[in-house]
């Protein structure tokens, strides 16, 4: 079995311009949904209180909001969790109110007015904890950045680093774009897979670099553009089927992973789709326009003086 | 050239045996068991303890599958619950006859049930996190500004006492945030004052304020103090933690300093929040009271006639002991306790610090009543122990006590311990909380490893149809990867959690991107006309760079993670990092071993299967590869 049969390199270098209106396009509507809607951050970063609680039969939700009113909470949110049977209740963080109580006395109300919730899950996140993971994540986000542009600065060229990390940059946005506009819940292990995602997706170019860097090497006359439509090309059918394999497994979470592991692999998957196309057509459009060039990878001790292109002296 | 040296195939022989032998505990399962702990500091759990066990349960008749002595108390195992319920029952009433006293934890728990070779050579079950196996997980934030105003407020009336003591007129000694303020009439006060205040408190800075007739001393705590400060208040509220959960009846709470002013506690399986929140929170009193040593006056108590003002408790040992009901001094006076040696008879000791009121109704007390007993009772929950009572030989000033005599390095040790872990050394206030139902566990597990083997299957059965044998040995290889990850898993013992899992099934993903690449480009240089032998070691000779290259910028994202993440974002990153080296490992040394080992021999080999290799300008299809057409 065999899926790319390709006869020719395929011109991506002539799309390029392209690609990259598409992806400026898509990355600015997710800058705006990020500005207009924000994030939907879940309690570990905001602080409060969520309680997972199960009922034997279809939870009625209108009654364990009743309850939670006639208690004297307020902006609480109730909602369905996974299923019907399974509720999920969000208390705000609220400065007079001693976190130990709030638990009981949630289900103490539950109990009164929606009898035989069992209690499944209490969270309870102080405020100085979520700020602090909130800079954590800050902050890891940085240093995997830095990492990156450092390695692969230090492994390849500038060019290569700083283009890697614009497209890859450029994918965690729009998986935070999604993530704004569906309004769906930014947790901690969303955070976890979108840094996953970056580390991730950087290896895709880094794959396809290592094609261009050999390329120049080993084959002469070919015009920039060309030598990036033949790395691509030749590295067309791995990034496809390794993406593809990584993307079963993570179907295979988003299936049978249940809701905790739901927005985490929800999060890899967009990250896996953008990754390839971002890593592909956009960082290598991008080294070409910051000027990548044949001379930049011929070892310079070869060069001896006097010596003509081909190396001979006249 | 497709050939390894034998080393090599030891090396890959032995990692695998390896990876399998730390593997296997995690399929045995658990069995139920009942653990015996100490639930005081001074009690230990030993040989004893284990013969006490083994007799109460033959006793009762009730047979168990194995038993062991380790740090944590005497577990035994049963065959069921049921058993394991009613070996509680008996065990609960061999080591605690009097249940509102206990002695000894007894608790319920889960051992794994692999067998006993295995775990001696430390081959243990990956240990499960809360979001696995159910409970409650705290984190407790000290407030180390209390602690320091505690320190300050107690210094304040030592500098009181000292300045007294030299007869040193003073405008008075008070706290002003977090420092203390001392005014003076006159400059010559004010420059004895400030040697004595040297002597007396080394850990204190001592600046000159103010002018004319308003002078002042003006002392703040120096950093270092401080930090000792700090430190010390967090390892007694620690030690404090410990001896109050143990009451819970936890087989394996966690309590650990996180961070510099932050505690976790861990209680797996503990599904009342309130209660152990209530016991956290606790605090216990010290209480300093005389003995009544009079002849007789203990029998007639004993016999439920106590004389008037007094009552009975029971000392460390179990005796009896007669003490007055009027309480001497509390716990608050009490500074801090630490276990030391007699500067004369070289005895172990316990050394008493008092602040000045504590020192000067201690100097009074003692002076009047050379000669006879006083008892230190911790106070806790209504109940009272007799920590320690001594006989008092002189009149003691100055707030320094010394508590010696028949006692080893090991009882001066915990009494200290008692002494100080009655009261928490600042406050704390919970700042995360987290509670796990048992069911969502089990459920999580359950999600967490199906969703891990299907992807699993799904890319097994990709790989192979695609890449013929080259995807069978990737696959092996995928295999050998996800091994070698839960042995070091287990054999760290790393905490698991369902991000773990997680990262388990996403690094499976990622990691067959190696096998992948070496694929393809052993068909790529196949296509290009090279043959196969030649395809084969070219393949994974340029692959690897790439590998590398890849797999580093996935790891430095995972350092970041583990470097930054906090709870779950932790188990995943370790998880991860982990995975990306042994990944390397399995898809490069494992597969090509494998390669060698089918392919290595064949010295006219002319066809590889790895699936249909298409050349351009090529239009039939084949179903294996020519290497040289």
């Amino acid at each position: 079995m065999e899926f790319f049969r390709i006869q020719k390199d395929i011109p991506f270098m002539r799309h390029a311009l392209k690609f990259n209106i598409i992806s400026l396009v898509t990355f600015l509507l997710a800058v705006v949904f990020l500005f207009t809607k924000g994030l939907h951050l879940s309690v570990e970063f905001t602080g409060g209180t969520l309680i997972e609680v199960h009922y034997q039969q279809a939870a009625d939700l209108e009654k364990i909001r009743g309850s939670l009113g006639k208690a004297g909470f307020n902006d609480y949110a109730v909602q369905n969790f996974g299923s019907s049977q399974d509720v999920m209740i969000r208390l705000p963080l609220k400065a007079d109110q001693k976190s130990a109580q709030i638990g009981e006395s949630v289900m103490a109300s539950l109990n009164a007015e929606a009898p035989g919730a069992e209690l499944r899950r209490v969270e309870f996140v102080g405020p100085q904890v979520g700020k602090e993971l909130a800079e954590n994540g800050a902050m890891a986000l940085l240093l995997v950045i830095i990492g990156i542009v450092i390695y692969l600065a230090f492994r390849f060229e500038w060019r290569f680093s700083v283009s890697a990390i614009i497209a890859n940059l450029h994918d965690v946005i729009i998986i935070l774009g999604f993530f704004a506009f569906f309004q769906w819940e930014f947790s901690l292990s969303v955070l976890a897979a979108v840094l996953a995602v970056l580390g991730y997706s950087v290896n895709e170019s880094v794959v396809v670099f290592d094609r261009v860097r050999e390329t120049f090497k080993k084959v002469r006359g070919l015009t920039t553009p060309q030598v990036l439509d033949h790395a691509i090309t030749s590295t067309i059918s791995r990034t496809i089927i390794t993406h593809g394999s990584t993307q079963l497994m993570v179907l295979s979470m988003l299936i049978f992973g249940g809701e905790t592991l739901y927005y985490f692999s929800l999060a890899l998957t967009i990250g896996i789709l953008f990754g390839i196309y971002s890593s592909v057509l956009v960082a290598s459009p991008l080294v070409m326009w910051l000027g990548v060039s044949r001379e930049q990878f011929i070892s310079k001790t070869k060069v001896i003086e006097g010596a003509n292109e081909d190396g001979a002296v006249v | 050239m497709n050939r390894y040296p034998l080393w090599k195939y030891i090396i890959i022989a032995i990692a695998l045996v390896f990876g399998f032998v730390y593997t296997l505990p995690n399929f045995f399962g658990e069995s139920p068991a009942v653990q015996v702990s100490s639930a005081k500091v001074t009690i230990k759990v030993d040989e004893n303890a284990r013969a006490r066990v083994e007799d109460a349960l033959k006793a009762a008749s009730i047979t168990h599958n194995g038993m062991q002595l380790d740090f944590n108390g005497v577990k035994t195992r049963f065959a069921d619950t049921d058993t394991q319920l009613k070996a509680k029952d008996v065990l609960e009433k061999t080591f605690n006859p009097d249940s509102s006293d206990p002695q000894y934890v007894v608790a319920l728990n889960l051992l794994t049930s692999s067998p006993q070779w295995l775990t001696s050579l430390h081959a243990l079950p990956m240990y499960l996190g809360l979001d696995l196996r159910g409970g409650v997980h705290f984190l407790l934030q000290v407030d180390m500004k209390g602690a320091l105003t505690k320190k300050l407020d107690s210094t304040s009336a030592d500098l009181r006492t000292a300045m007294r003591d030299k007869n040193l007129r003073h405008g008075g000694v008070g706290r002003e945030g977090e420092r203390l303020v001392v005014r003076f009439r006159d400059a010559e006060t004010r420059n004895k004052a400030r040697d004595i205040i040297a002597d007396n408190q080394p850990d204190l800075i001592i600046a000159d304020q103010g002018e004319g007739t308003d002078l002042k001393l003006v002392a703040t705590l120096k950093p270092e103090a401080q930090k000792k400060i700090g430190e010390f208040a967090l390892k007694q509220n620690i030690t404090t933690l410990h001896n109050r959960i143990n009451e819970l009846g936890v087989a394996e709470p966690v309590i650990q300093q996180q961070g510099s002013d932050r505690i976790v506690v861990q209680l797996p399986g503990v599904q009342d929040t309130a209660k152990a929140k209530d016991i956290l929170g606790r605090t216990a009193t010290l209480e300093i009271r005389m003995v009544d040593d009079t002849a007789g006056a203990l029998d007639a108590a004993m016999a439920g006639n106590p004389p008037f003002g007094t009552e009975v408790y029971s000392e460390r040992g179990g005796q009896p002991l007669l003490v007055k009901k009027q309480v001497v001094l509390t716990g608050d006076r009490l500074t801090d306790a630490q276990p030391g040696f007699d500067n004369q008879t070289n005895e172990a000791a316990v050394h008493l610090t008092l602040d000045s009121a504590g020192a000067r109704i201690f100097k009074d007390i003692t002076r009047d009543n050379v000669g006879k007993r006083m008892a230190i009772l911790l106070i806790e929950k209504g109940k009272g122990e007799v920590v320690t009572a001594p006989v008092i030989r002189t009149e003691i000033a100055g707030g320094r006590v010394q508590i010696s005599g028949r006692m080893s390095t090991m009882e001066a040790n915990d009494t200290a311990l008692l002494l100080r872990a009655g009261s928490l050394a600042a406050p704390m206030d919970i700042i995360e909380e987290r509670t796990i139902g048992p069911s969502l566990g089990a459920e999580n597990i359950k999600k967490g490893f199906q969703s891990t083997m299907w992807g699993f299957v799904a890319i097994a059965v990709f790989m192979i149809l695609y890449y013929q044998v080259f995807g069978v040995i990737s696959v092996i290889a995928l295999a050998s990867n996800l091994l070698l990850l839960v042995a070091l898993l287990s054999l760290l013992q790393a905490t698991l959690t369902l991000p773990g899992i997680a990262a388990i099934a996403l690094t499976l993903g990622m990691a067959i991107d190696a096998n992948v690449l070496i694929n393809e480009r052993i068909r790529e240089e196949l296509r290009s006309g090279m043959p196969p032998q030649g395809a084969i070691s070219e393949g994974y000779e340029r692959a690897f760079g790439t590998i590398l290259d890849s797999n580093i910028t996935t790891l430095i994202a995972g350092l970041a993670l583990l470097i930054f993440g906090s709870g779950p974002i932790r188990g995943f990153a370790v998880v991860h990092c982990l995975g990306i080296l042994t990944s390397i490992f399995s898809s490069v040394v494992v597969s090509r071993g494998l390669v060698n080992l089918i392919y290595g021999r064949q010295k006219k080999l002319t066809k590889v299967a790895i699936g249909q290799i298409w050349k351009p300008g090529n239009t039939t299809a084949k179903s294996t590869v020519n290497g040289k057409k």
